[in-house]
């Protein structure tokens, strides 16, 4: 039994070689400079030339806008969560069961959800609407990891700093903030890999266009849906261009979680230790 | 901060009343729960049996939990109660990653390597060769999608077992092996179960990476070696296009409503289960 077991825990650790392994050996070789700094020419399903510059560009405007976005509404909640609100044990329960709720519910109902909202408005696919989309569907991912996080603060670090007359606002945004900034950021982190990484919410909402967007208001080309729409092109050279995109989307993930490492092993020392 | 929690509330509400609304459509001009249970789909004649892509959602996530959950359990026992510390160190490093690959990215994976897996050895060995695009594949993928999530989640139960326990059942006798199965094991059934439950509702809404292998073919699947159309795959495909028929907009907003319950049942249960377990220990 101690062997199946070992060999379970090797078996996944080899699924993440290989498909390490996999995704850098096809999209190496098609990475250049080329590919990282021009954006296609002739149409991005047919034209042979040109890279991905637009789909990178538009990716990082989308998970920042979005991340951003989210950032502004969690975060407030996440504190009110547990300073406030922390009297009310139904309450609280109840706000969490619908974050898990709306954490479980996969990305594509929110895209198709979103859709329809901008039909009935009238707004056509664009990078605006896509960080919204991307927003709602990354709220509940960031803001149970905050919860989490916020949850473990001692409750005598709340009293304390009430009975010495400061006011919640202050309880949260000075005491809680600071002693929980590690793993907030990490939350950040983890949500922006979400939103950079996701396809199907985006898929209706943003669209997909040779350029780069200059407004909010245009359409925006992104990494996952490079992947998706070119991969299915039979020319070879469009093909390559699906894989550098993987080969560049799996190195935005890995240094957000190497970042996040980092960031969270410094922030510890504001903490209060208790 | 008021105003934001509200907004938040608001969210998880207006997604259920507005796809309920823009399904409703499709129920006033006849058809009924019937459609749930037909497989004839024509969309172009408003006929709409959500048969095929239930029971292909379906499989694919019995495939893909029956393949994670063993391997999720018996790899956490391994790295809480017999890997050193710093293997399990190393998995967390391991899992996080796996976690973070986007979906596309998997789908490009199962693209390059399960799908000829599955057309050269897998399929011929057991007398089905085929394009390698099947219920199968998209199993197999999405079973390696979910193994960082549950994997996750079982770690930091068997963390939450009182050592205690442990040192009471080795001190009278018993084994490691058998400690684990009768004690550990027990008291942790229902948070397996849970884990596996939320695992499932996670699989159910997996689109990108299914989409890409699973081949698409509107039929009931009669192997695992033969191509299939789950729901959120149907979703995803047809939603550009069909804005000129509106009742065809409708039965892809039924689609997505089924998905968005399917999840809220399992999400429910899972919770159930962890609340009834809590009464006993």
């Amino acid at each position: 039994m101690r062997t199946v077991m070992f060999l379970c825990t090797i078996l996944i650790v080899t699924i993440l070689f290989i498909i390490l392994y996999s995704i850098f050996k096809k999209g190496l070789p098609a990475l250049s400079w080329e590919m990282i700094s021009q954006v296609p020419k002739g149409g991005y399903y047919l034209g042979k030339e040109g890279g991905i510059l637009n789909a990178i560009i538009g990716s990082l405007y989308l998970a920042l806008g979005s991340t951003v976005l989210a950032l502004v509404v969690s975060l407030p909640v996440a504190l009110y969560l547990n300073t406030q609100l922390v009297r009310y044990g139904r309450l609280t329960e109840f706000v969490r069961f619908l974050m898990d709720l709306m954490w479980g519910v996969p990305s594509i109902v929110y895209g198709a959800f979103a859709f329809t909202i901008m039909i009935a408005l009238g707004i056509r696919a664009s990078l605006l609407a896509g960080i919204i989309t991307v927003a709602l569907f990354i709220i509940p991912i960031m803001l149970r990891s905050m919860d989490e996080i916020l949850k473990t603060t001692p409750r005598g670090l709340l009293e304390a700093s009430i009975s010495l007359g400061s006011t919640y606002s202050e309880v949260s945004y000075r005491v809680y903030l600071k002693q929980c900034l590690p793993g907030i950021v990490t939350a950040v982190l983890l949500s922006f890999g979400r939103a950079i990484g996701d396809a199907a919410a985006i898929l209706f909402t943003t669209g997909y266009t040779d350029h780069i967007p200059t407004s909010l208001s245009q359409p925006s080309a992104t990494l996952p849906l490079s992947i998706f729409f070119q991969l299915s092109s039979p020319i070879p050279e469009v093909q390559n261009r699906a894989y550098a995109s993987a080969v560049v989307l799996m190195v935005i993930i890995l240094i957000i979680s190497i970042v996040s490492r980092i960031l969270a092993n410094r922030f510890i020392k504001h903490q209060i230790k208790h | 901060m008021m105003i934001a929690l509200i907004l938040i509330l608001i969210l998880p509400f207006a997604l259920a009343v507005g796809l309920s609304y823009k399904s409703g459509l499709l129920f006033r001009e006849g058809g009924g729960l019937g459609m749930l249970f037909s497989s004839d789909w024509r969309p172009q004649e408003g006929h709409f049996g959500f048969m095929p892509f239930i029971v292909s959602s379906l499989w694919i996530t019995v495939i893909a939990i029956s393949l994670a959950g063993p391997v999720c359990v018996l790899s956490a026992i391994n790295l809480t109660y017999y890997a050193h510390q710093y293997v399990s160190k190393v998995m967390q490093i391991v899992i996080d990653i796996l976690a973070g690959i986007p979906s596309v990215v998997y789908g490009v994976w199962g693209i390059l390597v399960l799908v000829p897996l599955v057309s050269h050895v897998l399929g011929p060995l057991f007398g089905h060769p085929g394009t390698g695009y099947s219920l199968l594949t998209g199993g197999l993928v999405l079973a390696v999608m979910i193994i960082p999530f549950i994997l996750n989640i079982l770690l930091e139960l068997f963390r939450t077992v009182p050592p205690d326990l442990i040192d009471a059942s080795l001190s009278v006798g018993a084994t490691k092996w058998q400690t684990i199965k009768r004690v550990v094991l027990k008291k942790t059934m229902p948070g397996i179960l849970s884990a596996i439950s939320l695992g499932i509702s996670r699989a159910f809404g997996e689109t990108i990476a299914v989409l890409m292998v699973v081949g698409n073919v509107i039929k009931i699947p009669k192997s695992i070696f033969d191509p299939a159309y789950p729901l959120p795959a149907l979703i995803a495909n047809n939603y550009g296009e069909m804005l000129s028929i509106p009742r065809y907009d409708s039965a892809l907003m039924f689609a997505a409503l089924i998905l968005f319950f399917i999840i809220l049942i399992f999400n429910i249960l899972a919770r159930r289960i962890i609340r009834g377990s809590e009464k006993y220990i």
